[in-house]
């Protein structure tokens, strides 16, 4: 247990956990803005009023949410280039695999921001003579965004926390990063925790954001009706 | 002159259970009825399908004398009808309603509460809504108010601007259910003045309340459901006054904080 | 498809690999999530303090991480041998204890005051308050979140192959390099995970619905 921690190597190496850390953000974000309209074509799709177009997009996200999202990142990376003929980079598929993951978390936001408007709204819109549109546009929406948007900022660092799986396909995230250097410094334990360290408070802040907000707009006296 | 509206055998179920039996009512234009029953005999029920807010399973609504909805395959009275969205949706303009529990649009203040319906239904000018709106809420008593969120009013003024935000589309038809049920004691009366004066003014109105008081000075007509079927019905003076039947009689003798004059 | 036959008895195993490590970490977390989580609720900073951290750092810090700093980092420390299973099933265990921990709190949070009163004005001591009155309310609330919690375990423990644990990616990562038909032992596993899990969510749904029309 005399396990002398010696940091100093992992300071060469420092520009390599930048340029991971980088990457894994530029991951997260592209993904996440890609999954936005995606998202938001489920949920108007699930929420469709031929029956045909919800069901089928219901299992499609049911069959995603299904399985794991290492197993598709596996199949878009292995697989997919042998029925298509075109070999993707680790950063396509990755790319692929967290898009669809967060167009997953984006068309369940929808739904469940909507689903959290009481009854009454509806009702109250309807009694005027509204159409579904007009209801959905002018009074549920504006209300349901706002209930959302604390709750898009949660997925978002869930999505980090999940990019990492890139690295088991070699996308030079942090993770894969911290791997490297470990190989090179045979200094697993500095260089993990050190890496374990920069997400725990990549995450934390993210998370601290959010609650924060959270916060704001349940103050923000209109979302305290009667 | 034509009735303001004219239900005529009117059935409502949901799933199994029947919640209303055949229900025939005619209101006349610019009459004031109060619709009585315990819970669960069917009132807000019967106040929904009047602006279809619930689809009638069987019979017919007939406002100011037009049927709503169309006849499938021609068939004689009392066969299906088909309700297409456009059409149910103007009836809606035509025919008012206020809720128990307002349903304000929370993130809207009370005047954009009041334009909403008038702007993206009616197509109004907003400077024409704004101006009628202003008017209204003036009206309810509210002129001063017309820039805060619901929120920050009280119950009272809160159903005030939803009696305005109602009132805005230029209704035929008011309806009321319980409105103010949901409310401190106190404030009762200012909802039941503003009511009153709409009865003043010549509104048709049907009102589901508990407030036997305003029952008794307001109402043209009382009516007593029990069960989904009108039970008893006439002048406020008889069906409260000296009501007839086992369950008026019941249902009246649990309200006994009310008094006739 | 005939020589996917002989892949049966490999995916078995790689399937066992994956339902063992998935029931092992619930039977461990959940109780002592439930251990943290009444902590987290506790008045006394010596209970509070120590069981925010470990939710936080624990859930914070991303699964994939957890594992790879319990296999490769904590063996230069640690006074065991460490093998793939053992890395896996600390780190998985440490990350689902610390959300089952969020979700007993909330559970027991979203009791009003009234039943604590009551149950206090009964002249119950805490102890009781808390085993007769708020759990068994508090615990039908959390059902659906710890069946989500679950569902979220059981395809996480996906990650213990990235070091090598034979489970049912493993085992699909080994057959098709052995035999070059991603294709197929891809979208087995795939298929497999969704069978497994596809009951789960019903479930959930059916759960979540059940619970809605009840109080
Ligand atoms: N959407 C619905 N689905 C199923 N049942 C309903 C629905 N709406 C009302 N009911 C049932 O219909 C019956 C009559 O309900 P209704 O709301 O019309 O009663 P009410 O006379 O207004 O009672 P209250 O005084 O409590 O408001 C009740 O048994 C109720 O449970
Ligand atoms: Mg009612």
């Amino acid at each position: 247990m005399n396990y002398v921690w010696e940091f100093s190597a992992i300071e060469r190496y420092q520009h390599l956990l930048v340029e991971g850390l980088a990457n894994t953000l530029q991951l997260t974000v592209l993904a996440y803005m890609l999954g936005l309209p995606i998202g938001i074509a489920l949920a108007l799709g699930r929420l469709s009023r031929h029956r045909i177009v919800s069901v089928v997009v219901g299992f499609v996200i049911d069959f995603f949410r299904c399985t794991p999202s290492l197993v598709q990142l596996f199949w878009f990376f292995f697989a997919l280039p042998r029925i298509i003929g075109v070999r993707l980079s680790p950063f396509e598929a990755s790319l692929i695999c967290l898009t669809i993951l967060s167009s997953a978390f984006v068309a369940e936001i929808f739904r469940g921001g909507i689903a959290s408007i009481e009854r009454g709204q509806w009702e109250g819109a309807r009694a005027l003579g509204m159409g579904y549109r007009q209801m959905m546009i002018r009074i549920i929406l504006p209300q349901a965004v706002k209930r959302m948007i604390p709750v898009f900022l949660e997925r978002a660092i869930e999505l980090l926390k999940t990019s990492t799986i890139a690295a088991a396909i070699s996308y030079p995230d942090l993770l894969f990063q911290a791997n490297e250097i470990s190989h090179r410094t045979y200094r697993p334990l500095e260089v993990f925790t050190t890496v374990a360290l920069i997400f725990l408070l990549v995450v934390t802040i993210g998370s601290q954001l959010t609650r924060m907000l959270e916060r704001r707009l349940a103050r923000s006296g209109e979302s305290t009706a009667h | 002159m034509e009735d303001a509206i004219n239900i005529v055998k009117l059935h409502k179920s949901f799933g199994p259970l029947e919640v209303l039996k055949g229900i025939n009512l005619n209101v006349q234009r610019g009459e004031t009825v109060v619709i009585l029953g315990a819970s669960g005999s069917g009132k807000s029920t019967l106040l929904r399908c009047i602006n279809f807010l619930e689809i009638p399973t069987a019979g017919r609504i007939y406002l100011k004398g037009k049927l709503i909805g169309t006849p499938v395959n021609n068939e004689p009275d009392g066969g299906l009808l088909q309700y297409r969205d456009k059409e149910l949706q103007a009836v809606r303009t035509s025919v008012g309603m206020v809720f128990q529990h307002f349903n304000l649009f929370p993130h809207m203040t009370a005047l954009q509460n009041v334009m909403e319906g008038q702007v993206t239904v009616l197509k109004r000018s907003k400077a024409e809504a704004a101006e009628r709106g202003r008017n209204l809420l003036a009206k309810v008593g509210l002129a001063e108010k017309a820039d805060e969120y619901p929120a920050r009013l009280s119950g009272g003024q809160q159903q005030r601007v939803a009696i305005a935000r109602a009132l805005a589309m230029d209704p035929d038809v008011m309806l009321f259910d319980e409105v103010t049920s949901a409310l401190d004691p106190e404030l009762v009366g200012e909802v039941l003045r503003v009511m009153r004066a709409l009865r003043d003014d010549g509104m048709t109105m049907v009102i589901v309340t508990h407030e036997l008081g305003f029952a008794y000075h307001v109402a043209d007509r009382v009516i007593f459901l029990n069960q989904g079927e009108i039970y008893e019905a006439g002048p406020p003076s008889e069906v409260l006054g000296r009501p007839q039947r086992e369950k008026t009689i019941q249902f009246l003798n649990g309200h006994n904080q009310f008094r006739l004059p | 498809m005939n020589d996917l036959l002989r892949y049966v008895p490999v995916f078995a195993e790689g399937l066992w690999g994956t339902v063992r490590i998935a029931v092992v970490c619930l039977c461990a977390s959940l109780p002592l999530g439930l251990i943290i989580g009444m902590g987290r609720y506790s008045r006394s900073w010596y209970w509070a303090i120590p069981t925010r951290v470990y939710v936080e750092v624990f859930r914070n810090t991303p699964v994939l991480v957890l594992i790879m700093w319990f296999f490769f980092a904590f063996p230069t420390i640690a006074p065991f041998d460490v093998d793939a299973y053992t890395a896996a099933t600390l780190a998985l265990t440490l990350n689902s204890s610390a959300f089952f921990a969020e979700v007993f709190r909330a559970g027991i949070q979203s009791i009003g005051r009234g039943q604590w009163d009551a149950a206090r004005a009964l002249g119950m001591s805490y102890r009781w308050q808390m085993q007769r009155v708020i759990l068994p309310q508090a615990i039908k609330r959390m059902i659906p979140a710890i069946t989500n919690r679950w569902i979220e375990l059981f395809k996480l423990t996906s990650l213990a192959s990235v070091i090598a644990y034979q489970d049912l990616i493993h085992t699909a990562k080994l057959i098709s390099s052995a035999y070059f038909n991603p294709v197929q032992t891809f979208t087995i596993a795939a298929l497999i995970y969704f069978a497994m899990i596809y009951p789960m969510v019903r479930m959930l749904y059916f759960i979540e619905a059940k619970l809605k029309r009840g109080d």
